[in-house]
């Protein structure tokens, strides 16, 4: 093999029942470097990881490893790890309830007898190598995200791994974390390790990367030096066809015109929830699309949860249409014609185990009644209707929605809300995880309904997003609602200078 | 391509759907416990129409053995899968709670009396007084649950451990005897029908389950419940109501159950009626392959698996196994029906079955 070389893929394919999702890929991986692999939704990145670290087996192919003469064979996890091959998920997989160092050792000791002060010894070295800030002997669920993730990294690392693969590591993490995960990456870089970064995160990509690798339905695109693709390319790489930029896409469709004196669709006033927030006022108009931005933990989400009475009102009036509403649960929220698509889309969003179609009929079957369901034919209508509708990408309607790609789970839901009709519509991180396509059909769609006469309330952790869409920004900081921004306030340098507060 | 996608899958799928079907375990251990009980002795079969003490006809032989016995855990599964699939655990109380059913129908039916002559009250009113009895102490164990967010298995122990004295309690701790034939019926034979009732009963319940899961949305609630209660939430389900729902449907379930149980032997053992039904209940659900963390659930293959377990049973008891010695040999057969219907040796059959399949192919 070639001198710089510690991983070679060739000519992999990896076939499931009816689709051909791994189609002759190759994937070379360099000592010392950070290698973005790039692709949207269903590209075949994470079968390509799957293949490597031995969860699928795949039907063709070759995989070589520096120090070894020939093919070599990837059986499981565990003979992935014993070549040097170490996984870091997006979802931490360590245990919370353990120290740092258990942690750390966790499954990688023989024998019964445990030598407790050496291994914090050792915990307590690495740590320190790797300037990870976080003791031997603390409890892991005490540290923060980013250093849960970082003590994962640090034991990929510990078992001398040649190839570290870190899965979407960044989607949990707010940007100084992220920052700190990134000094490690080129810590470790700096030391020979291989890293393969999977993330849809494209300002990442070129602020750690040093090569990307781009696939596209199951094929691979091309490899490339960082410097020699600019963005736009690379988006364009991925989606297949010409992108004219990820324009203004807000020049595309009116926007509604509710007249000037119409009575806004929701009005709150006082509005404060169990969730921390300091009392807040709202309000939206017919057709409007506004937003709540912040940074992350300022109060964003608690505020559109206290509106669909997600959490426990504690006080504040809100008025529909100039009608006083009473809402105190999701249900009363649901029955004004308020849908909510809720930040975590795992936690609080689909229902793993059921099909595509019940996920999609659930909350306007809860608004229908216990003693009125849908008949199977109207529920199978509904499904086929809404996943032309949004091109939802499933085996079939009864396809179990946990098994879907992230950004056609979030469709799904979507789907769910939309069949609800509301008047209103709350979207918390609809595009969070999600490839750039999807993100691009969901701003789009979000203007369409506005366009329709829907009210929309948009949240992104994304600003240039939230400004391609909305027309009216809330910015929070504490938990406080601190400014409302329109017209021409609503640019990057404005919105970030009120969120920073201070003096502009 | 999605067209001719699926007519293959459809064509090679026939027999790999039937394996799938979650019904399918326990009515290929239903099966193999025929056919190992046809080899050993064909007698098992044999079904003969006689008549009983007071004169009436009445059929008797194994099967009809195992579908009147069997009666009672299959309306116990029932309400054992709802609370299954609503809390992700399992009550453990049902047993005692049909000493408190049982024992509140003797008591109503007995008035001051322990061994009247006559009925005090109708039949029906004291069915109904133990319906409600039992669905409150469904719905005390449900609240535990739910809103006090107790393990369901910690929560029915309070029930599992006082149940059988609250029982005595009622009846002063006295061992009442009713001598009116006609209550027999529930638990015997209706004068002129030669099948036994509890299997009219069983029957009625099922037919019940399968409504209510027809015109009502009890499933998708239940289900979703169990599988996603945060997102349940958020589409406007009360979790914890609907959690309390299962556990009073299974309360209903064991007032049947207790019914059936006194009307037997139209007296009631306190220590001994129903003792470890909830177990086989329990093992009912799990035989039908439903997960018993909760979530989404088949009803037919609990039922299924009910009688499975009592099919064992009379096999058992037929082949002479003494009565205190039935569990032990009871386990081996569980444990082996559990093995083979847990999820990951089927994934694990289902992946061989794929590989022999590819492996053929190739050649």
């Amino acid at each position: 093999m070639e001198g710089n070389v510690v991983l070679k893929m060739r000519n992999i394919h990896k076939i499931f029942p009816g689709v051909h999702a791994l189609q002759g890929v190759d994937f070379t991986l360099r000592k010392g470097e950070i290698h973005a692999l790039m692709g949207e939704n269903g590209a075949g990145k994470s079968t390509l990881i799957k293949v490597l670290t031995g969860v699928y087996g795949k039907e063709d192919g070759d995989i070589f490893l520096d120090g070894t003469e020939g093919a070599v064979a990837i059986h499981s996890p565990q003979d992935a790890q014993n070549m040097g091959i170490s996984t870091v998920y997006q979802e931490i997989t360590l245990c919370p309830n353990l120290t740092v160092a258990e942690n750390m050792f966790i499954g990688r000791t023989s024998g019964a007898v445990q030598n407790w002060k050496k291994m914090n010894a050792d915990t307590e070295k690495i740590l320190q190598s790797l300037q990870i800030p976080a003791r031997a002997t603390q409890q892991l669920e005490t540290c923060s995200l980013a250093v849960q993730q970082m003590i994962a990294i640090a034991r990929a690392v510990d078992m001398e791994c040649k190839v570290l693969i870190l899965d979407e590591p960044t989607s949990s993490l707010d940007e100084q974390e992220v920052e700190k995960l990134f000094k490690l990456m080129r810590d470790l870089r700096a030391k020979g390790v291989g890293i393969i970064f999977v993330t849809h995160f494209l300002e990442q990509v070129y602020e750690v990367c040093d090569r990307i690798t781009v696939m596209r339905d199951g094929k691979l695109v091309g490899e490339y030096e960082i410097e020699k693709l600019p963005r736009v390319q690379l988006v364009s790489k991925m989606l297949g066809k010409e992108v004219d930029d990820l324009s203004d896409i807000k020049g595309e469709v009116k926007t509604f015109d509710a007249g000037k004196d119409a009575v806004p669709v929701l009005e709150a006033e006082g509005l404060v929830s169990n969730a921390g927030i300091k009392p807040f006022n709202f309000h939206i108009n017919k057709g409007e699309v506004n937003g709540f931005t912040g940074l992350l933990g300022s109060g964003r989400s608690e505020c559109v949860r206290a509106i669909f009475g997600a959490d426990r009102v504690t006080g504040g009036k809100v008025k529909m249409k100039g009608r006083d509403v009473k809402i105190a649960k999701p249900l009363d929220a649901m029955k004004n014609g308020i849908a909510y698509l809720p930040e975590d889309r795992k936690v609080d969003g689909i229902v793993g185990d059921l099909s595509v179609r019940d996920n999609i009929i659930l909350a306007q079957q809860v608004l229908k009644g216990f003693f009125k369901p849908f008949s199977k034919a109207e529920a199978n209508k509904v499904a086929d209707e809404y996943i032309k509708l949004l091109n939802i990408k499933t085996a079939s309607k009864d396809t179990p929605i946990k098994s879907l790609s992230g950004g056609n789970q979030q469709k799904v839901i979507l789907a769910r809300w939309l069949f609800t009709h509301p008047e209103y519509l709350i979207l918390d991180e609809p595009t969070r995880g999600i490839d750039v396509g999807t993100k691009v059909d969901i701003q789009k769609l979000v203007l369409k309904l506005a366009s329709e006469g829907m009210s929309v309330t948009f949240i992104s952790s994304e600003l240039d997003e939230m400004l391609r869409t909305c027309s009216r920004l809330i910015v929070m900081r504490d938990r406080k609602a601190v400014g409302e921004l329109t017209g021409d306030d609503l640019n990057q340098g404005t919105v970030m200078s009120t969120i920073a507060g201070g003096d502009k | 391509m999605a067209n001719s996608e699926n007519a293959r899958i459809s064509s090679a799928g026939s027999l790999k759907n039937l394996i799938k079907n979650q019904c399918f375990i326990p009515i290929a251990a239903l099966l193999l416990l025929a056919v190992f009980n046809l080899i050993a002795d064909p007698s098992f079969f044999k079904i003969t129409l006689g008549y009983n003490s007071t004169g009436n006809p009445v059929l008797s032989g194994f099967l009809i053995d195992i579908l009147n016995n069997g009666s009672e855990l299959a309306i116990l599964a029932i309400g054992m899968t709802l609370v299954t699939a609503a809390s992700g655990g399992q009550d453990i109380s049902v047993g005692a709670a049909i000493a408190i059913a049982g024992s509140v129908v003797l008591r109503v039916l007995c008035g001051r009396d322990t061994r009247p002559e006559t009925l005090q009250a109708p039949i029906i009113v004291a069915f109904l007084v133990a319906c409600v009895v039992a669905m409150l102490f469904g719905a005390f164990n449900g609240v535990l649950v739910a809103y006090f967010k107790i393990q369901p298995m910690i929560a029915t122990l309070i029930l599992y451990t006082a149940g059988r004295s609250i029982a005595a309690w009622i009846n002063n701790n006295e061992l009442p005897v009713i001598s009116d034939p006609k209550f027999a019926y529930f638990g015997g034979f209706i004068p002129g029908i030669p099948i036994p009732t509890p299997v009219f009963i069983a029957i009625a319940c099922m037919i019940v389950i399968g409504i209510v899961l027809k015109v009502t949305n009890l499933r998708l609630y239940t289900q979703a419940v169990g599988i996603n209660q945060s997102s349940s939430k958020l589409n406007g389900l009360n979790p914890e109501l609907i959690k309390v729902m299962a556990f009073v449907i299974l309360g209903l379930c064991v007032a049947v159950v207790g019914l059936i149980k006194v009307s037997r032997i139209s007296s009631i053992n306190y220590s001994v009626i129903a003792k470890d039904i909830e177990m086989d209940a329990i093992l009912a659900v799990a035989l039908g392959g439903n997960a018993l963390s909760g979530g989404k659930f088949n009803m037919a293959a609990s039922i299924i698996g009910a009688y499975v377990i009592q099919c064992l049973t009379t096999t058992l008891y037929k082949f002479g196994v003494p009565a205190n010695s039935l569990p032990a040999y009871k386990a081996v057969v569980v444990i082996l029906l559990v093995v083979v219907s847990a999820p990951t040796v089927r994934e694990y059959v289902s992946t061989l079955t794929k590989k022999l399949k590819l492996s053929k192919e190739v050649a």
